[in-house]
């Protein structure tokens, strides 16, 4: 029964999206305001619809609905209920289910969060929402539906796969989705404003928060699969340049950019074509990254199962989608100038130097992941593009980026005096190096090439983003929400850079074999092979070892690496036993038994990896704390009407 | 007015890649050989059936034959094998057998139980010999002219399908079945 | 129903059935050589070079057989004092440039390998350009700026 209800409300879903989708491009359009007032109620209808549907899924896989094909291929009789409900994303036809759901949740955000706009603007963009739902309810409908009845029902489901049976797991796709569908509002707003025929200052104002929010989940989202990668696959690496890792990263570095460039449209009314193409560039690079990971184009660690005719069906509704807001922009772009100015070393300057390498690193990242397609296509023969392509060639526009940073948070609009803090930026930079110093030689004693470049850099950003915050607060200023979070944001960048600084220059790594009783040292730890022993878990054998970790002399962790073999599955799979000690990861991975009680194990020291995932935190903190900013929800701001973008300067920025 | 159409026209260009992509990508499914056009790889390995003596590839250079690398451990050879046994009964070249990476006895189990459809079989218990003719999963079979040249490898087991299409008319020099 | 006893049985049971069954999530590769600078050539290696039975992974990391023989023929090329490029050809002679994380630099790649120069050039002319035009309009420009500074 359950099954069936959920697959009627998806169809009820569709249809609500389509007149959500029709009337709210229709009645502005034809400024039929009945028409319009049709929007908001299909919007709720739609979401109510999708929400059904979602909690039938979930009670499916919660009660062992086995004749449901999809909760017999991702469940079974002993997965633990948490994982019952991970489970429900655990796939392809669930994920979808989830995306559209998420998808349903902003909208209505947007409905009511945006009711203070004007009419007319704010249901396009629920139109546009509504385009890109009906496309996904069409897709799940017609290729990937996840009520589809298994007959007779299965007596026990296959089980989610273990690797997924995990927490860090289990909450990752939903807060990447949070993101991707997020900045489907951004692009929303974009092609409703391509549409208005009007872009200024206030429609920055308006779509900033929403973009920013969007980027904080992404951000917590790609950082919790890095995590888990890190302790479940087993070899200690958190970055592994997977085109499905791509495929999430690259939507965040444009929409980093986009958030940057709104900055400036908000501000000044500049950078209008940038922040529109920006907007639909991040959107694009989520639906493309839909596209790549469940359409088998591409060879990765973790693509949902391959099946070209959805590569087709997405591909179809790409061009669609993306290829109808590009013509707009095409269309509509060359009518937005502005004539406002700004001189070499303005924080205008600064943010354009950003765009344009954001982008770049965008472009790099992207030319690596398409590059193995793109030979295909041309007939050469088969390419692989692993991290000894991307490292050297991610570098190439983040250094310069991150030093620019540094420089830029001290910068002011329109006019340079980047010269009077001149005395500000040597300070906070010879602070940088002193550390620096102190850190490389002084704590571990040696350096690679980059890591003193490395350090400096993550060292001055964390102290120049500091310093006009300190000052105002010195000089009883106060500090706006938004400075705050954008302190907090890049505070979060130069935490990332000196772990990923520390974590590549400093990491020791031995691979072992061991017999029980035995000690092998490395750096200044020592590690005592203490036993393994038979251990069981609620669907899972497997085995435990015991290791007591020291550090000159003195014991500090112990720690339980344990194989696990999942029943039903036949999986197995490692966790690795990992503990803090100063800064440092310690890392333990038991490999395979050799015979008489020895075994093979993996042993890494790895100083301040856990930087990385903290500092996505940090931005995200950082990101909602600047999308609570008082100006956003001014009712001045949402009052002023638009004004026409032709010479978009003049009375925009009211509020 | 240039400038707002490029990321258009990008676009339709990343279109057109993604739509290869799509539709070639269950021929891409397996890799594409390397040796093909190359001269085969010549290696001297045991005879499986003749303890103790050694046969080289130079053996049964000069006429066209097939080589079928396979193991006893591997679900899809077992599913070739009737087929292999078809083949070997067609005799329009002789069936060469690599047993990959197995023990001796279970080889000569399975031969006994299920058919011997190979004119010779050697074992490469190192695997060395499967690296250099590109194996990378079994089974593999590879056609290899009568001027030494590798012309084709088949990945996965073999059908009478695949063997009609694509290695009968490379044998007899016919042209090829384009689908 | 099942005895405790017959549990214990089980899971030392599965515990040396999985001696058998290629279980490892990746492989711990304890080779060793005495000369730190061929150590360094072969763990180079075998983390440029791809698993080829698995999705993304390389032989350095991974469980199967055939990467164990391929880290074998790495060990014994590295050994036999093959250089790093010697050692590439050879892979790539038999598995094609597939096998390779790395791209090789050729004709049909410099593309990929010079895009990140080409694009950072681009990137200075098109921001030469626009801080050139801006900075021409500052003098016009009497617009106010909100008050805020810093943001």
């Amino acid at each position: 029964m359950l099954p069936e209800l959920g697959q009627f409300a998806l169809i009820l879903a569709l249809l609500l999206a389509a007149l959500q989708a029709f009337f709210g491009i229709a009645g502005p359009h034809f400024r039929k305001d009945r028409w319009t007032a049709v929007v908001t109620p299909a919007v709720a209808g739609q979401f109510v619809m999708v929400a059904t549907a979602m909690v039938c899924l979930v009670a499916s896989f919660i009660n062992f609905d086995f004749s449901v094909l999809y909760v017999a291929q991702n469940s079974n009789s002993a997965l633990p209920l948490m994982y019952r409900v991970a489970a429900v994303w655990g796939a392809h036809e669930g994920s979808l289910l989830l995306w559209i759901f998420l998808l349903a949740a902003w909208t209505v955000a947007v409905a009511i969060g945006a009711s203070r706009l004007p009419q007319h603007f704010t249901a396009r963009v629920l139109g546009v929402l509504g385009i890109v739902s009906f496309a996904f309810l069409l897709f799940t409908l017609a290729t990937s539906n996840p009520f589809l009845r298994l007959e007779p029902a299965a007596p026990d489901g296959r089980d989610l796969n273990p690797l997924l049976q995990d927490p860090a797991l289990a909450i990752h796709p939903p807060m990447l989705y949070i993101g991707y569908v997020g900045f489907a509002v951004a692009f929303a707003f974009a092609v409703a404003a391509m549409l208005e025929g009007k872009m200024d200052q206030t429609w920055a104002r308006w779509t900033r928060p929403w973009t920013t929010v969007a980027w904080a989940f992404l951000s917590i989202g790609i950082v919790l699969g890095s995590w888990w990668a890190y302790y479940e696959l087993g070899w200690g690496g958190y970055w592994f340049w997977d085109p499905v890792e791509n495929a999430s990263f690259m939507p965040w570095l444009a929409g980093t950019a986009l958030i940057h460039s709104l900055a400036v449209t908000d501000k000044r009314g500049l950078f209008k074509s940038w922040t529109l193409l920006l907007a639909i560039l991040t959107f694009s690079l989520s639906l493309l990254g839909t596209f790549l990971v469940r359409s088998g184009v591409l060879v990765s660690v973790h693509s949902f199962a391959a099946d070209p005719a959805r590569g087709m069906f997405i591909l179809a509704f790409l061009v669609i989608i993306i290829g109808g807001a590009l013509s707009l922009y095409a269309w509509r772009a060359p009518l937005l100038k502005s004539q406002a100015g700004f001189e070499f070393l303005s924080r205008e300057s600064f943010l354009l130097f950003n765009n344009i390498l954001l982008i770049i690193a965008t472009a790099v990242v992207f030319a690596g992941t398409m590059a193995p397609l793109i030979a295909d296509a041309l007939g050469f023969p088969t390419l692989s593009v692993g991290t000894p392509y991307f490292n050297p060639s991610f570098i190439v526009p983040v250094l310069p980026l991150l030093a620019l940073v540094a420089l830029g948070v001290q910068s002011s609009w329109k006019r340079g005096r980047l010269g009077e803090h001149k005395r500000r930026l040597l300070v906070t930079l010879a602070i940088a190096v002193v550390l620096t110093v102190a850190l490389a030689f002084g704590l571990f004693g040696r350096a690679k090439v980059l890591t003193p470049v490395g350090f400096v850099l993550a060292l001055w950003i964390i102290l120049s983003s500091l310093a006009d915050p300190i000052d105002r607060w010195r000089r009883k200023l106060s500090v706006s929400r938004g400075v705050l979070g954008m302190t907090l944001a890049h505070i979060g960048l130069g935490v990332l850079v000196m772990g990923v600084t520390a974590v590549e220059s400093y990491t020791q790594e031995r691979d072992v074999s061991l017999s029980p009783g035995q000690t092998v040292t490395m750096g200044n730890y020592a590690f005592r092979f203490n036993s393994v022993e038979p251990h069981e878990g609620p669907n899972y054998d497997g085995v435990r070892g015991d290791f007591t970790v020291t550090h000159e002399g003195r014991t500090i962790l112990q720690l339980h690496p344990e194989k696990r073999l999942y029943w039903v599955q036949r999986q197995a799979l490692t966790e690795a036993g990992i503990g803090s000690h100063w800064g440092s990861n310690i890392f333990l991975a038991l490999g395979e038994d050799l015979g008489a009680g020895k075994w093979s194990v993996r042993l890494q020291i790895r100083p301040l990896v856990n930087y990385v995932w903290i500092s996505a935190f940090i931005m995200a903190l950082g990101g909602a704390v600047a999308a609570s900013d008082r100006r956003y929800r001014s009712a001045k701001s949402a009052a002023a009407e638009t004004v026409p973008a032709v010479g978009g300067a003049a009375e925009g920025k009211a509020g | 007015m240039n400038r707002f159409i490029l990321p258009l026209g990008g676009f339709a260009l990343l279109v057109l890649v993604l739509f290869l992509g799509v539709k070639t990508s269950p021929e891409r499914s397996t890799l594409q050989s390397v040796l093909i056009g190359k001269p085969a790889p010549e290696f001297t390995l045991p005879d499986l059936m003749n303890p103790g003596r050694q046969l080289s590839s130079k053996d049964w250079a000069g006429n066209a034959y097939v080589l079928n690398v396979w193991g006893t451990w591997c679900p899809g050879c077992r599913q070739e094998h009737e087929t292999l046994l078809r083949i070997a009964q067609l005799g329009q070249a002789p069936l060469i057998g690599i047993n990959w990476k197995d023990e001796d006895s279970l080889a000569h189990e399975w031969l006994a139980q299920l058919g011997n459809p190979y004119a010779a079989i050697v074992s490469d218990h190192s695997g060395r010999t499967a690296i250099d003719w590109g194996v990378y999963g079994a089974p593999e079979t590879f056609l290899v002219d009568s001027q030494g040249l590798v012309q084709y490898r088949h990945v996965g087991p073999m059908t009478m399908e695949v063997w009609e299409k694509q290695f009968v008319p490379r044998i007899t020099g016919k042209p090829v079945d384009p689908s | 129903m099942i005895t405790r006893a017959a549990r214990v049985v089980f899971v030392v049971f599965v515990a040396l059935v999985s001696v058998w069954l290629a279980l490892p999530a990746h492989a711990i590769d304890t080779t060793q050589f005495d000369d730190p600078v061929l150590q360094a050539r072969y763990l180079k290696l075998t983390h440029e070079l791809r698993c080829m039975q698995c999705q993304n992974t390389s032989i350095a990391d991974s469980h199967v057989d055939l990467a164990a023989d391929l880290r074998r023929e790495v060990h014994d090329l590295v050994k036999a004092g093959k250089s790093e490029d010697e050692i590439r050809e050879f892979m790539v002679a038999r598995y094609g440039e597939f096998i390779l994380f790395r791209p090789l630099v050729n004709a049909r790649n410099l593309w990929l390998w010079l895009l990140p120069g080409v694009l950072l050039l681009a990137g200075v002319i098109i921001a030469i350009r626009v801080v050139r035009q801006r900075s021409g309009l500052v003098a016009q420009d009497d617009e106010p700026l909100e008050e805020e500074t810093g943001r």
